[in-house]
């Protein structure tokens, strides 16, 4: 689907759509353990609500900031750090926090490490930028190997999350109570950083974004106005730091990595930078994915990077923009016209999706896997991976799928490029 | 007595070239000033030398009085001096509304702010609206500023120069590839919006120069070779003998 990186940002006053969105996303919150109840699940809606305030942390930078950062770990790990040994000395009576307010100390943490690292990295903008916070979070793994003290060296830092007696009934044992924290502190931060898109920073930060040479001539250095937006977007990033050392009980070397940098980077993405609920939707995506999908397939890594580049290909608006975009449809009445088209080219990438992922799990199975045998169970169905049938049907699905894709493409853009053309005419009327 | 704007022996070398070469210039407070000249006089790098786009190589740019020449271009702005672009230079991701909002804020006080909110700030909101209607562009305010057409955007380009209030104000070539109607239109808002306002502006229409400028300076190859009333300049021997000399365009014999 073809949508459109610049795709404007509406920063609409105070109304009611805005208040029955908010109070939907606190019942949301409120509800979503007594719906998926079991104790994986709700473990996983723990993980889910760390993870969106670390990606809509991270759009502060990228989407708000304009400012692609491969090291954004660096500050919700050393959040975590912080935040686990302040917890083992809480629960050896040196530091009387309470475990609610850990993440706050994570938060304070991550802040204080934005300071210090964004004073280097928020120098420079645009390709330097990145290259920096490349080498910051380099270095911050590297000293996590070479101070074990601190670090914990390669097994992390472990602590207990249960400390002291139990506050009103509140011991942060069981995982549901985690998870009540969880969402608290999601509300709060959600809060924090939307409000911040309605500052007077927030705005010059859109603005440095889009024209950085412009806004020195209306008075503003950008260097620091890149610099406080890295700062609080490291005090998120610390929050969720500080949550994620209660949910999991350790941080290790993994908290600071690479890896973790370009996993949140992947996510917000993959959710959409131009929208500022897009990373919350990427975070539950990429998590649901990351923890859901090795328990299928070991080619995990392999389908959530083909998403990815599908997604930068085809939609760089990631799916919140789709999602805003079909809605636009609705909401002119347009989509009765699109939708015939729109499942066509579903229903053919679904059928041609098929066939490559047959075909990438057949391969790793024989790869990988052939010790178990020559048979394979895709989606209940045991097939010989070295007789031809299965490779076969699997070709012919891709063949038949792209085939059709390529088919009714042209019809899909025509209709899809038309009705939003006529709504851009209708909004350019009602202006006029 | 201080100048609004005072360029004293100004050069500019970029390596080896010397573009600007020795500029004077007094512009008092209130004074309407067009720059004209053969192209690569260094009319443009003229601003960007006072704007602080660029260092200077030598002598002294005075604003107020001040030198402004170790100045960073937000610092000089703070102080009063607001620049406009050749090249249409505007947040093109941002409605026109927030593009003058986001003009408005540093002379406001608002400076990098997170506790305020900006739809609370009634003075921003204000500001921001008049020149909004000042620039002629109140039923696109909620358009993305690079959704606009080109006089559009020269408009709007204007008023983020001047929302800021800044009481010098520096516009580089702001009817450029306008049709007649259109410049005529722009040479009213210019006129409207700088009032009471110090103006140099880089104009290659002589309508417009010769409409709007109390004083004309002419730059040649670097130098200012005579800054005076239009009359004057009109009759001015070695204006007349650079502009015909070969190196001018035609309509600057009007």
């Amino acid at each position: 689907m073809h949508t459109n990186m610049s795709t404007t940002m509406k920063f609409e006053p105070i109304n009611l759509g805005r208040w029955i969105i908010w109070t939907l996303f606190t019942l949301i919150l409120l509800v979503a353990p007594l719906i998926f109840n079991q104790s994986a699940s709700i473990s996983l809606l723990s993980e889910m609500g760390t993870v969106m305030i670390f990606a809509l942390s991270y759009n502060m930078l990228l989407g708000q900031g304009g400012m692609l950062s491969f090291g954004h770990a660096a500050y919700s790990g050393l959040g975590a750090f912080i935040a686990i040994h302040t917890m083992n000395m809480a629960a050896g009576g040196e530091l009387p926090v309470p475990t609610t307010l850990i993440p706050l100390v994570g938060g304070v943490a991550g802040m204080f490490f934005g300071v210090l690292f964004g004073y280097v990295t928020t120098k420079k903008s645009g390709t330097t930028f990145a290259m920096i916070t490349l080498g910051i979070v380099e270095l911050v793994f590297a000293c996590s190997l070479m101070f074990p003290g601190f670090f914990g060296g390669e097994g992390g830092v472990t602590t207990n999350r249960v400390i002291g007696e139990p506050v009103l009934g509140i011991s942060y044992g069981p995982q549901i109570q985690v998870y009540y924290l969880v969402a608290f502190w999601l509300l709060v931060a959600t809060v924090g950083m939307f409000a911040f898109t309605q500052t007077p920073l927030g705005r010059m930060s859109n603005a440095v974004r889009d024209n950085p040479e412009r806004a020195e001539f209306i008075g503003y250095n950008t260097q620091w106005v890149r610099y406080l937006t890295l700062v609080l977007s490291a005090f998120f990033a610390g929050i969720s730091g500080g949550l994620s050392a209660i949910n999991f009980e350790i941080v290790s070397a993994e908290n600071v990595s690479m890896v973790r940098s370009g996993a949140v980077l992947l996510f917000t993405f993959i959710g959409g930078v131009g929208f500022f609920f897009g990373p919350m939707l990427g975070a539950v995506l990429g998590v649901f994915l990351t923890v859901m999908l090795p328990n299928y397939t070991k080619a995990w890594q392999l389908y959530l990077g083909l998403f990815f580049i599908i997604i930068v290909m085809f939609a760089p608006g990631g799916i919140s923009s789709l999602i805003m975009m079909n809605l636009r449809l609705v909401k002119f009445g347009k989509f009765r016209r699109v939708w015939p088209k729109l499942l066509q080219i579903s229903v053919m990438t679904l059928i041609a999706g098929l066939g490559a992922v047959l075909m990438i799990e057949m391969l790793y199975h024989l790869t990988l896997d052939f010790t178990s045998g020559p048979m394979k169970n895709l989606f209940g169905v045991a097939v010989d991976t070295t007789k031809a049938g299965g490779w076969l049907v699997a070709l012919a699905l891709l063949a038949i799928g792209s085939f059709g894709f390529w088919r009714v493409r042209p019809g899909f853009r025509h209709a899809w490029g038309e009705a939003n053309m006529e709504i851009e005419d209708a909004i350019r009327r009602a202006a006029a | 007595m201080t100048y609004a704007l005072e360029l004293k022996d100004v050069r500019k070398s970029f390596g080896k070239t010397e573009i600007i070469r020795g500029a004077q210039l007094q512009v008092e407070q209130g004074e309407r000033i067009a720059i004209i000249g053969p192209n690569g006089a260094g009319k443009s790098t003229l601003f960007n030398l006072i704007s602080g786009r660029f260092p200077i190589s030598s002598g002294d740019i005075l604003l107020r009085g001040e030198s402004t020449t170790r100045l960073k271009p937000f610092e000089i702005n703070r102080r009063g001096l607001s620049r406009s672009f050749q090249i249409t230079n505007i947040f093109h991701r941002l409605s026109v509304y927030e593009n003058l909002r986001c003009a408005v804020l540093w002379s406001l006080g608002y400076k990098y702010s997170f506790w305020h909110r900006l739809n609370g700030l009634g003075d921003v909101r204000e500001r921001a609206e008049a020149v909004l209607e000042e620039i002629g562009l109140k039923r696109r305010r909620d358009t993305a500023a690079g959704l606009l057409t080109y006089a559009e955007q020269r408009a709007l380009e204007i008023g983020i120069t001047i929302a800021g209030g800044a009481d010098v104000i520096l516009l580089d070539e702001p009817t450029a590839g306008m049709s007649r109607s259109e410049s005529d239109a722009a040479v009213e808002l210019i006129r409207k919006v700088t009032v009471g306002k110090t103006l140099l502006m880089v104009e290659h229409d002589m309508s417009v120069v010769f409409g709007l400028a109390d004083r004309i300076g002419v730059l040649v190859y670097g130098e200012m070779i005579a800054c005076d009333t239009p009359a004057n300049i009109r009759n001015n021997q070695k204006v007349q003998e650079a502009y015909l000399g070969g190196h001018a365009p035609a309509e600057a014999a009007a």
